[in-house]
């Protein structure tokens, strides 16, 4: 649904065109199929091409894989816990992993130069479809590691302190994947505009340092994702006394 | 789209932004001041506090991202659009 006032050259501003995909009867947003291929493959290459060849001494990707192991493993060790963070590490892994490929992606790739007929290439991350399929994702793997964890005592977390937190913990259900989703599809999207809008007024030098401010947060995002993630499985799998 | 819908849509927008930036400015605010005494107490711990106080700002910003949101669904997404 474009809106008619912006059709002024807004440096190629366009938010919610998309180049739809006719799958039998679902109409499916191309753009972020095609992008987060690419950065899939991308990301795929470059563990194939740094695992393969595989050194006591590790050097150069070997050396960045290694080390982004270690990260994700504190990551998920601290918030998970000692006991069962080995099960969920290559899930919060993934999820890192895709979402920071997919914000850098978006804003370091000159992804404008490939023309599409309607809606542009971007991060895949700034499509609300993509952070809510994430953030439905992780509500599932919470729910399967109480259950899976703690079977029917899973429950009690629900009336833990006191019966009366049952519709808040109830609520909560329904927050955790809204504000997950909401919070990396606007920053990622806010990022995206901010850059857009300076390019339309400055076009020379000053959008540079706001490009900066943007790959950061864009990290920090990933981050912020990752760990919430490993948190609300953490909170599923505690055990109370 | 009636002009009178553009219009409050277009307000709207602007207040659901505007207004969505004044509590997070106050806890960055806050949160700040809480870093910059703790620097200044133990100025060893730098490193840690920077992380974590960067990881707090982007919580507190994500509440005026959802302002944001609201925002960009009025302007480009109008429900009442008709």
């Amino acid at each position: 649904m474009g809106f008619p006032p912006f059709l002024i050259p807004f440096a190629e501003l366009e938010v919610g065109q998309h180049l739809y995909w006719q799958i039998g009867s679902l109409k499916i947003h191309g753009q972020v199929f095609i992008t987060s291929w690419i950065l899939l493959g991308a990301l795929i290459a470059f563990v194939v091409v740094g695992t393969k060849k595989m050194e006591r001494d590790p050097k150069g990707i070997q050396n960045l894989l290694e080390f982004l192991w270690d990260y994700i493993r504190d990551l998920a060790r601290t918030q998970i816990g000692e006991k069962v963070y080995r099960d969920w590490m290559p899930f919060i892994g993934t999820l890192f992993l895709f979402i920071f490929v997919s914000n850098w992606g978006g804003s370091l790739v000159p992804w404008r130069l490939i023309r599409l007929p309607s809606g542009e290439l971007g991060a895949p991350t700034a499509d609300i479809n993509t952070t809510i399929a994430l953030a439905l994702l992780v509500s599932l793997s919470y729910f399967y590691a109480g259950l899976s964890n703690k079977g029917l005592r899973y429950f009690e977390y629900y009336v833990h302190p006191t019966p009366i937190m049952l519709p808040f913990k109830i609520l909560e259900d329904f927050t955790k994947p809204l504000s997950l989703s909401f919070r990396l599809f606007g920053n990622i999207l806010a990022d995206e505009l901010v850059v857009a809008v300076l390019v339309f007024l400055v076009p020379l030098v000053l959008p540079i340092p706001v490009m900066f401010l943007g790959l950061f947060t864009s990290a920090i995002q990933a981050l912020i994702f990752a760990t919430l993630a490993a948190y609300y499985i953490g909170e599923a799998v505690e055990e109370h006394h | 789209m009636d002009s009178i819908t553009s219009a409050a849509s277009v307000v709207a927008a602007g207040l659901a932004v505007g207004l969505g930036a004044i509590g997070p400015g106050l806890g960055q605010g806050n949160a700040a001041q809480g870093a910059v005494e703790g620097i200044a107490r133990q100025p060893e711990a730098e490193g840690k506090i920077r992380g974590t106080l960067l990881l707090s700002f982007a919580f507190m910003e994500s509440l005026t991202i959802y302002g944001l949101v609201v925002a960009l669904v009025l302007l480009f997404a109008n429900p009442f659009a008709g």
